[in-house]
Formats: C-alpha cells, structure tokens, sequence
C-alpha cells in the first residue's frame, strides 16, 4: 500500500470536532468522581447491560468463531479500503445517489449545510431562499464527533435528534456519556425533570414511569418526522458490492426519519464499508449481542439509492476521513478502525463505569475511545495525551470486544508513542520529570541481579521509616498518589535474594546447583 | 525436575516469604529448585508505562538470564508466583525486542524476540506449572495443604485473561483441607492497582480499589487470597488504610496462593504468633 495510490497526502490529516479531551483525564474524572448519583446510575446500567450481554453470548456456540469472523472481514476491509470505497460509489451512484468526500470535519459540515440549503424552504422557514431550517436527526456517532449539531445551530438550522436517549442528552444541553446509551449517566427522574423543563407541551403531571416518559417524546417527536424535509443519518455499515447502507436501531425513530423526508444525508466514516453483502450476517449476529445484549435489535433498515416514488427522492452519502486514515497508516493501532461502534468495551471498563463518559472528552469514550480518539487526532497533539494512560489494561474489553481489538496492547503501544514523541521535542532539554527518572533509574536496577541486590541491602531502611504500626502511609513526590488511599508495608528485613544465598551458601558444594554469576 | 524460581522483584524485595513459600511447595514434590542469581525483573512496569528503550535492557537480562539455564540444562522450566509477571515474559518481551529493532535501538538485537519467546514458552506461573505440568489438583493429598478459616479469591486480571488460568488457582485453595472459600461478589473486576496507573490516575484507582475492598469485607472471610503479589499489596493496602476487621475483630489481610499451599499441620501459616484466617482460634474447626 502506498500513499499515493491511495490518494492521501503523505502526512495524513488529522481529525477535528468533538474528539478531543477538554482537560486532562485525571482531572476530569476526579471532578465525575465526586458525582454520586451518576456513579450509581452507571453501575446500575453497565452491570444491566453486561448481564444480558453475557447471556445471549453464552447461548450462540460458535461466537469465537464469529468474533474470528469479524475481525477478519475488518482486516480485509481495511487492507483493500481504497478499491472498496470506489466501488461502494460506484455502486451508490449507479443507483441515483450522491457520494461526497470529506477530509475532515470542516468539509463534511460544509457538505451537509450545502446539501440541507438545496433541499428547499420547510414550512416554518422564514423565506423561500433559506432553505430547511429544520431536520431530523438518527442516532449517528459521526455526526457527534464532527459536531453537525453545533455548527448547523450557529447557521440558523435546527437539528432534532430522535433517538429518545439523545433526545435527552440534547434536551438537557448536556453531551453524550456513552456511544449507545447517550444518557447512561441519568435515571427516570432526573429524565422527567428535563422533560418538565424543555419539552414544549408536555404534560405537566408526567411521571417517571418509562411508558408515560416514552410517550411523551414520541408525541413531540412526532409532529417533528411528518414536517421535516430533510433528515440526517451515520450508517453502521455500507455495503461496496451493491452501494447499500445501513442502520441498527431499537426504536423505529430512525426509520421514520430514513423514510419520511425527501432528503437524506448520511454521513459515514471511510471505516464503514464492508466488501460483501453476505457479510452482514456475521455483523448482525455480533453486534446487537454486543451491544445491547439482545439476540436481534428491533429495526435494521438498510438502503439502495433511489426508488421512484417511494421514500427519499434525494439520497447523499458524506464519506467522512477525519484522521481515519491517519489511523489507518499507524500500523499497531489501524485494527481500532474495526470498531463497530458496540460499546460492549465501555460497558465492561472498570475505569468508565467510575470516572463515566464525560471524563473522556471525546465523542469516544472508555476503552476505544482512549485509543481511537488519539489515532484519529494523532498522538503528537496534544490533546489527547491522558487518554492512553486512562486503563489498568485489565483486558476485560479486549475479551468483550466482537471484533477482538486488542485495546490494551494498543494502549501500551501508544503510551510508547507518546514517551518517545516527549523525548524528540526539541524543548526535551528541559528537567526531567521525576517519573521519567524513576523509571531511569528502576531500569538501571533492575536490568542486573547484583545491582538489584545491591539496593535491597537498603530494605532496613523502609522497615525503619514504617514505624510503629509496620506500614508506609504518606510517601513524597509521584508516591503520594499511592499512599492517598492505600498504604505499602514495611519491608521486609531481607530480600528473598539476600535469604537464598545463606541457605545456599550452608548446602554442601556438591549439592548446590551450578548457578551463573552475580551480574551475568 | 529441575525448576528455575523468578521471584519476581516485588516479591523478591518485599514479600520474600511468598517465594519461600513457593520453594517449598516444589520442593515438598520432590523436585530441585534453582534461583537464577542475575534475575531482577519483567520490565512489566516500563513496557505498560512506555518507557520502552528502558524497558529493553530489563527484557535482555531476564531473557539473558534464563536462557542461559535452559541451554547448559540447569534447569527444565521457570516459574514466577505472579501471573501478571508471566504474562510480561510471555506476551511482552517480543513486543519490546521487535520495537527495539523497528526503532533502530543500539545494540538492538534481531534474534531477541525470538529467544525471549523461547523462554516464555518455558515459563509458567505457579498454578498453571502445579495443575498442568506437575499434576497437582488435591492440594491436602499432594502437598499436604491444611489451613483451617474462611477465604476470598481475588483472580487478578492477568492471569485470568492473559494466561486462561481458569479455576487452577481457586482449584487449588479449595483443596486446601480446612479451608472454605467463599465467592468473592465481582470478582474479575480489577483491584484498580494496573502499576503506574494507581499514580497516574490515582482517583480512579481509589475508587476501583474502594469497590474491592468493600466486597471482601462483605464476604467475612479472614482474608482475601491471589496469585500475583503486586494485586495483593495494593489491595492489603487499601484494607490497612481502612482498618478493616473480621467478624471476630481481627484484621483482614491478604494472603498469597503459595503462603495458603505451603501451610501445613505442623507449620500452619501464622500471623503475629496466631494461625492466620479469623474466626478459628486454635486451629480448631
């Protein structure tokens, strides 16, 4: 593969929009820590999920198999991505839609505003030279990350997301938690509350009983698909062989909006195509059981250009890179570009169910997003440096990943990236940072038995500075993180090292086993 | 068989009674035990902070280091009581050789990563060398394993994901004769402790440790048993820090899988001068 017969410039361009961390991720999620209320909301949902989620996997006997699968159309798709995306438009155009190229988020915004002022004064328009100022939204995390949202609002253009947990979020004027369940971090009264608050016409004695909080977005959300001209979706797949894309829903919201318009936008990353039809077999099986534990997802629409007469007569696609390719050419991390956009891995991350979404900045949070929020902006930028530090690399999302991304060895790898790209700044010559000495030093000791041995003569003098109680409760510097919550116990008086050569040494030399020299 | 102990540097350093522990068990097989003197560390703790070009003299040592009993035949096979340390050994080293080389390191050596494959497919964490190679699945019959209380498992996330380990370790302790291991409520959570990660996101790592220090209370166990020390500290240390107590007010502590096997009638695992899990005064059940 070459840059060139790709068509790339040869330093990718790096993504933009809602990718990245709005401070560092310590930070954040110290702030989220404190929130009680939203710890237990998360626990409570990500526990749900997980149950369920382990339940329908349990009962397919071939979904390692399946898992192999996956990852193994992903692998062909990113290898064979420039020949696929040609023919998806191709294909697409073939069948009276539109392909558009976006490089970043900036063009692709452009794109859609463009296409929505085509589309023809709606009825709440003010005149008939400014084209819809309303639309409908499907749920679509490439719309999040490039933040279509935001920037058709500062144009006079509202965008209305009809997904119920997004209508929440945008309601709320809050951001998305969670890649699927957008409003994870709220419960039932909180939701009824927001509803009291912003939702035109609701009834002002709803409940927080989910039929009456269901029903009363669907009314206002109703009036809404039978007025909107325009309605904008991602899509979880696109099909090369036949120009097909394609939505996962649970709601039917999104069908509404797929069918109800005369226009539709979809956007979709370069990521997104699969080379055969017969390949959704393998998706559809994994990706409802990974995502929200069901062994089938309610709605699955998928469409092919135009049909005259029937649904919408202007069919666009945006093909969005925004830093994919970016993270296509980095060769440890491109298999994050096999995410199909699941959550199962946030939904078992220790660290997401505590610090939540928001702590991660970006339109992708927990495990994925520490990797591919990073990729997509590059690990130079600064904006998303914490973010590969943010995991204990427990590996339960790399178990829980359908399409086996090996999310902790990608995060060791851009943890690398991010030391050595701090070493060749040119600024480097500035002091060392106490870690960076640490670990200097721990190399030093520990690449030689002797030198190990050497230091732990000095073992006493932990035992001494524990005192009393036999345990280390406040330690310095980098240590002081540590001994906030835990405490270390003394050393012992000897090494194990120090205790094996006296009994070893008190063995008959017959005995002893030949063992190689002190150092090497 | 002749059976090469990496003790691991914190083991080595602070918990020197685990390996003692560990020697003891093999040697209760009838088998030799060999400490390889050059050994010091994985370099687990470099690799997962990226310190890469410091993590790769500590990977060329060990590598070095135990090569060099496999190959004059002083011993037949290497064993840490520590899964995440295998796991380094095992899945970590080729990656630090190949980088080294890919990043044109001096002195970066191209057959590295395979010798340090070599070697990891000679190592074994202490269960998974028990139950796999040596046959032990009835700790009370094969090693006379006796310790009367209650216990918790904690699995750490290495051995389990890393390294399959299964049930060998649980196994193991329930084999033990007089000892009743009772489920640990989410137990394939981490602890929160990940290395440098309980530094660099120390909040976090408090609030992961938090969840786990409440839910072995919740069990009333005497203490909370493992495989890999460095889980084990961070855990005991949130327990210390608390000041958490039995039932019957004593602490709880954490107890390592080799301490828990190597305890017998004549020599019961001892805390302070008292047999070591609450609520079975005298060794009485």
């Amino acid at each position: 593969m070459t840059a060139v017969s790709l068509g790339i410039p040869a330093v990718p361009p790096r993504g933009f929009g809602n990718i990245s961390e709005l401070e560092p991720f310590p930070k954040y999620a110290k702030r989220e820590l404190g929130n009680a209320q939203q710890r237990r909301n998360l626990t409570h949902a990500t526990h749900t999920i997980r149950d369920k989620r382990l339940k329908v996997v349990s009962e397919l006997p071939d979904w390692e198999a399946l898992r192999d699968a996956g990852s193994a159309i992903k692998t062909e798709a990113m290898e064979r991505l420039p020949e696929l995306l040609a023919q998806f438009e191709e294909q697409f155009t073939a069948r009276g839609g539109t392909v558009h190229w976006a490089r970043d988020a900036a063009e692709a915004n452009r794109i859609v505003e463009e296409l929505i002022r085509a589309a023809g004064p709606d009825e709440t328009g003010p005149d008939e030279n400014s084209g819809a100022t309303e639309v409908v939204k499907v749920k679509s995390m490439a719309t999040q990350e490039i933040g279509l949202n935001e920037y058709l609002e500062e144009r006079g253009i509202a965008a209305f997301e009809t997904d119920l947990a997004e209508l929440i979020v945008q309601l709320g004027h809050d951001k998305p938690s969670h890649i699927l369940v957008p409003a994870i971090h709220k419960n039932r009264t909180e939701i009824r509350d927001i509803f009291l608050r912003e939702m035109p016409g609701v009834d002002p004695d709803l409940t927080d009983e989910p039929r009456r909080l269901a029903m009363a977005a669907r009314a206002h959300l109703r009036a809404k698909f039978l007025s909107a001209r325009v309605a904008i979706s991602g899509a979880n797949f696109g099909i090369a062989e036949t120009g097909t894309l394609g939505v996962v829903e649970s709601e039917g919201n999104g069908r509404m909006c797929l069918t109800l318009p005369e226009t539709l936008i979809t956007v979709m990353g370069i990521e997104k195509v699969l080379p055969r039809a017969e390949d959704l077999g393998v998706f559809m099986q994994l990706l409802p059981r990974s995502s929200t534990g069901e062994r089938m997802n309610p709605y699955t629409s998928l469409w092919t250009g135009v049909t005259p007469g029937d649904g919408p007569q202007n069919v666009h696609v945006v093909i969005l890179d925004n830093g994919r390719t970016r993270a296509l050419a980095d060769r440890h991390g491109r298999s994050a570009l096999h995410c199909i956009r699941c959550s199962a891995c946030m939904n078992v991350c220790p660290v997401y169910e505590r610090a939540g979404g928001h702590a991660y900045g970006s339109t992708y949070p927990g495990p994925i997003g520490a990797i591919l929020s990073p990729l997509l902006t590059g690990i130079e930028a600064e904006e998303n440096k914490s973010l590969p530090y943010a995991s204990s690399l427990c590996g339960a999302c790399f178990d829980a990943c359908p399409v086996k991304i090996n999310i902790p060895e990608i995060l060791v790898h851009l943890r690398g990236e991010d030391v050595e790209e701090r070493r060749s700044k040119p600024g480097a010559r500035r002091l060392p940072s106490q870690f960076d000495l640490a670990m200097t030093g721990a190399s030093w000791a520990m690449s030689d038995g002797a030198r190990m041995g050497l230091l732990e003569r000095g073992l006493p003098l932990g035992k001494a500075a524990a005192g009393r109680y036999g345990v280390i409760s406040k330690l310095p510097g980098i240590g002081a993180g540590w001994t906030q919550s835990r405490d270390i116990p003394a050393p012992p008086a000897e090494s194990f090292r120090q205790q094996w050569k006296k009994r070893d040494g008190s063995r008959p030399a017959t005995d002893r086993p030949a063992t190689e020299g002190e150092s090497k | 068989m002749k059976i090469a102990l990496f003790a691991t540097c914190i083991v080595d350093a602070m918990y020197p009674r685990v390996a003692q522990a560990t020697v003891e068990i093999l040697e209760r097989l009838g088998h030799e035990v060999v400490f390889p003197a050059g050994q010091a560390c994985c370099g687990q703790m470099h690799v997962n902070s990226g310190y890469l070009r410091e993590a790769l003299p500590v990977v060329e040592n060990h590598v070095r280091t135990f090569e060099a009993g496999f190959d004059s035949g002083e011993f037949d096979v290497a064993v840490a009581p520590s899964g995440s340390c295998v796991a380094s050994v095992k899945h970590q080293h080729a990656m630090v050789a190949d980088w080294a080389v890919e990043h044109g390191m001096k002195g970066a050596d191209s057959t590295l990563a395979r010798r340090a494959d070599a070697v990891g497919a000679r190592t074994y964490e202490l269960a998974q060398l028990l139950t796999d190679v040596l046959g032990v699945t009835d700790a009370a019959a094969q090693l006379g394993s006796y310790l009367p209380g209650t216990i918790t498992y904690h699995p750490s996330c290495h051995g389990m994901r890393l390294l399959h380990l299964g049930d060998r370790q649980r196994g193991l302790l329930a084999s033990v004769e007089g000892l009743d291991v009772l489920d640990l409520p989410d137990a394939d959570q981490c602890c929160g402790f990940g290395g440098t990660f309980s530094i660099k996101n120390a909040d976090v790592s408090s609030a992961m440790l938090a969840d786990k220090v409440a839910n072995i209370c919740g069990t009333g166990a005497g203490a909370c048993a493992g495989g890999d020390a460095s889980c084990l500290m961070h855990i005991g240390g949130g327990l210390s820090r608390e000041r958490r107590t039995t039932p019957s007010g004593r602490p709880v502590r954490t107890v390592h899988l080799a301490e828990v096997l190597a305890s017998t009638r004549e020599s019961p695992l001892m805390f302070d001068g008292e047999l070591a899990l609450a609520g079975t005064p005298g060794g009485a059940r």
